[in-house]
């Protein structure tokens, strides 16, 4: 055996060293741990399981960008503020100043993709760490989302794009549901729940599967693929992992960092536009603290802080431990405080876990 | 290995302790609000719902977003409404992310409350059951009730939070009850309270005949009452205010403020609870929403306030 790139590795082995082995034994765990302790309490209906669905594909959305964009090596902390001012701009666009809702959504997608280039040129051209860039971001953003809405309505909510938004083909992207019929059998074979009361009483209390959770499904997927299936993919993985060793084989670093920060911005427009879409309004304080639920569900997913791997089924598994966590918690009951406190414990055991089996397989030190 | 093994089971043990259920037995209600988890003015709220809990046998669990993001706050009503509680307790926040949330839970059968923020013609357009609030115009009529019996003919609303439409319906109710058109009798005073005194002290100047000012809260209350004491007019002129604070307390006790408008809070938390628990249990609800406040504090009742202050009022 001279050459260590053709030795055999027994299946097992594969198994133990890929990055999402953690998060799926996380998944499983917290799933046996809900069954067991609010396995009665509608967690596991039809509404419930729609409820913490969502959740998870909401962290899940930003999650994909977050943990391509770790993997490339940068950080990016300002998708909480991008969300809110995304979500802003569509708002004002559309609601104050008149224009058609896809109109408005589109120009959301060109300002973030734009303010996401500027955020990696930054980090490139100036050699800043990505943490003080985008942190720097994270305020200016969030100044700007609220000076612009109170500067054009005097007010820090914008409400009424439900309105506008009616028969908008671009608006039902983000925020319609799909499967409609599907779910309407469902509740006549019994198997959902009805409304008994107002004016959609007969109808299904879940209505069909939200436009957000198949964004999630897809962007998972196609960054899967990207990042397994693809030269650009290992371009992600050598730009992370070292980026001057990148260089020297001809990897075009700088494009492969900046077009993560795009994607990751992406994402966070794609999360500003279901919510606004949903809700059928944008508030200035949307968003808070999700960049670092973002990196939370990342890590768990079993991705390395430093860049280099990880993986996007992990980063999704680590959204589905999150969102089941949040909501089961509140489930079974347990004082809202202690939320957080049950999350950190999850993350540090995820990461302690994460690293002891990395270690034990790969014997690095 | 197994050392590790046994940690992380012990660890996820420990947790589950925290997680069992607060009561097996009675109704189960779940209060949503929309305030932080660094909002203190919601702790008499918890406390009042922990004792109409105890009191009624039923279980009343706290929700919130922790951030006080609306949309993650119409996620927590959709999920308090899949648990299938025996009713639900809900701020109206904002009318257009949580009148999804709210009417589905209605719809599906789950008696429904509002509380503090919205108002009575949104509560119905929900579907709830009833409003249990401080209209903000009653509250400032109230007042001016108060101050113009006392003999108030020209004042001052000193108000901090202009964007914010329920505070100019406070201004407007105190001039409704005084008969007079608001006009510029309010300013918008901002927030920071250097500014605030400077502004209110230059508006005694040039309207030497102001002989009432009401205060929108402790962050104009407390510059209102230094500008007078500045040009000793404290004591002189009638004042009142809204909300509680030590020093507002303080004002109180030493007769430079007349009183202090309270929405008691408690009677948010603890009636609605009392009025579901028996509507689950007798099937009797009363017929019309609840004002719980203004409630007034004045230097007769200032004491047990003081000493129930953070906690029941």
């Amino acid at each position: 055996m001279t050459d260590e790139r053709i030795k055999q590795v027994s299946a097992l082995r594969r198994a133990m060293i890929r990055p999402e082995l953690g998060a799926t034994a996380g998944t499983l765990l917290v799933f046996l741990f809900f069954l067991l302790i609010a396995g009665d309490s509608g967690m596991f209906a039809p509404e419930g399981i729609k409820n913490w669905t969502v959740v998870s594909a909401q962290f899940a959305i930003i999650a994909v960008g977050a943990c391509l964009l770790m993997i490339a090596g940068e950080f990016d902390l300002s998708v909480g503020s991008m969300i809110g001012f995304a979500g802003i701009v569509i708002a004002i666009l559309s609601v104050q100043w008149g224009l058609p809702v896809w109109v408005s959504i589109l120009a959301a997608f060109a300002i973030c993709l734009l303010l996401g280039w500027v955020n990696g040129m930054l980090v490139i051209k100036t050699g800043l760490p990505s943490f003080i860039v985008t942190l720097a971001f994270l305020y200016i953003l969030r100044g700007l989302t609220i000076w612009l809405s109170v500067l054009t309505t005097r007010q820090t909510i914008i409400g009424g794009v439900k309105d506008v938004a009616q028969n908008d083909w671009l608006a039902f992207l983000f925020g319609g549901v799909v499967f409609k019929d599907l779910f309407v059998w469902l509740a006549d074979i019994g198997l959902i729940e009805k409304f008994v009361a107002g004016t959609r009483a007969g109808q299904p209390v879940v209505e069909g599967v939200p436009m957000l959770v198949v964004w999630a499904v897809l962007l998972v997927a196609v960054g899967h693929v990207l990042l397994t299936r693809t030269k650009f993919g290992n371009w992600i993985f050598a730009s992370g992992g070292d980026a001057q060793a990148a260089r020297y084989v001809g990897v075009p670093v700088a494009r492969v960092k900046v077009s993560m920060f795009m994607f990751s911005a992406f994402c966070a427009c794609v999360f500003a536009t279901c919510q606004v879409m949903e809700f059928g309004s944008a508030a200035a304080d949307r968003g808070l603290l999700k960049e670092f639920e973002a990196i939370i569900c990342v890590v768990i997913g079993g991705a390395l802080l430093t860049g280099g791997y990880g993986s996007v089924i992990g980063a999704a598994l680590g959204a589905i431990i999150f969102g089941v966590v949040q909501q089961g918690l509140f489930f079974s009951g347990a004082e809202s405080s202690l939320f957080r406190v049950f999350l950190g414990t999850i993350l540090i055991l995820a990461v302690i876990l994460n690293t002891y089996i990395r270690r034990m397989i790969t014997g690095e030190r | 290995m197994r050392k590790t093994l046994t940690a992380i089971a012990a660890a996820v043990f420990a947790v589950a302790g925290f997680v069992a259920p607060a009561s097996a037995e009675g109704e189960k209600f779940v209060l949503v609000s929309h305030a932080p988890d660094s909002d203190s003015w919601w702790n008499t709220i918890k406390n009042a719902i922990a004792v109409a809990g105890e009191q009624m046998k039923v279980s009343v669990e706290y929700r919130n977003p922790p951030t006080g993001d609306l949309a993650d706050m119409a996620r927590i009503v959709e999920q308090a409404a899949a648990s299938k509680p025996d009713g639900i307790i809900v701020t109206i926040a904002d009318y257009d992310v949580l009148s999804g949330p709210i009417t589905e839970a209605v719809a599906r059968g789950i008696p429904v409350v509002t509380i503090n923020s919205g108002t009575l013609e949104q509560s119905k357009k929900l579907g709830a059951l009833m409003h249990v609030g401080q209209p903000e115009f009653d509250a400032g009529f109230g007042a001016g009730e108060r101050l113009g019996a006392a003999g108030a003919k020209k004042f001052l609303c000193v108000n901090h939070y202009i964007t914010n439409p329920a505070s100019v319906e406070r201004c407007q109710g105190f001039a409704a009850a005084l008969g007079v058109e608001l006009g510029n009798q309010m300013i918008d005073a901002g927030q920071d309270p250097a500014e605030i005194q400077n502004k209110v002290a230059a508006y005694l100047q040039s309207n030497p005949d102001t002989n009432a000012i009401l205060a929108l809260g402790p962050t104009s209350a407390h510059p209102t009452l230094a500008a007078l004491e500045q040009s000793g007019k404290a004591g002189n002129i009638l004042f009142g205010t809204f909300d509680l604070s030590p020093e507002i307390a303080a004002g109180i006790k030493a007769g430079k403020i007349d009183f202090a408008i309270d929405q008691q809070p408690f009677l948010q938390g603890y009636l609605p609870v009392v009025f579901l628990t028996n509507l689950a249990r007798y099937g009797v609800m009363p017929s019309n929403s609840v004002n719980s406040g203004p409630g007034f504090v004045t230097k007769d009742n200032i004491e047990m306030v003081e000493k129930l202050a953070g906690q029941y009022r």
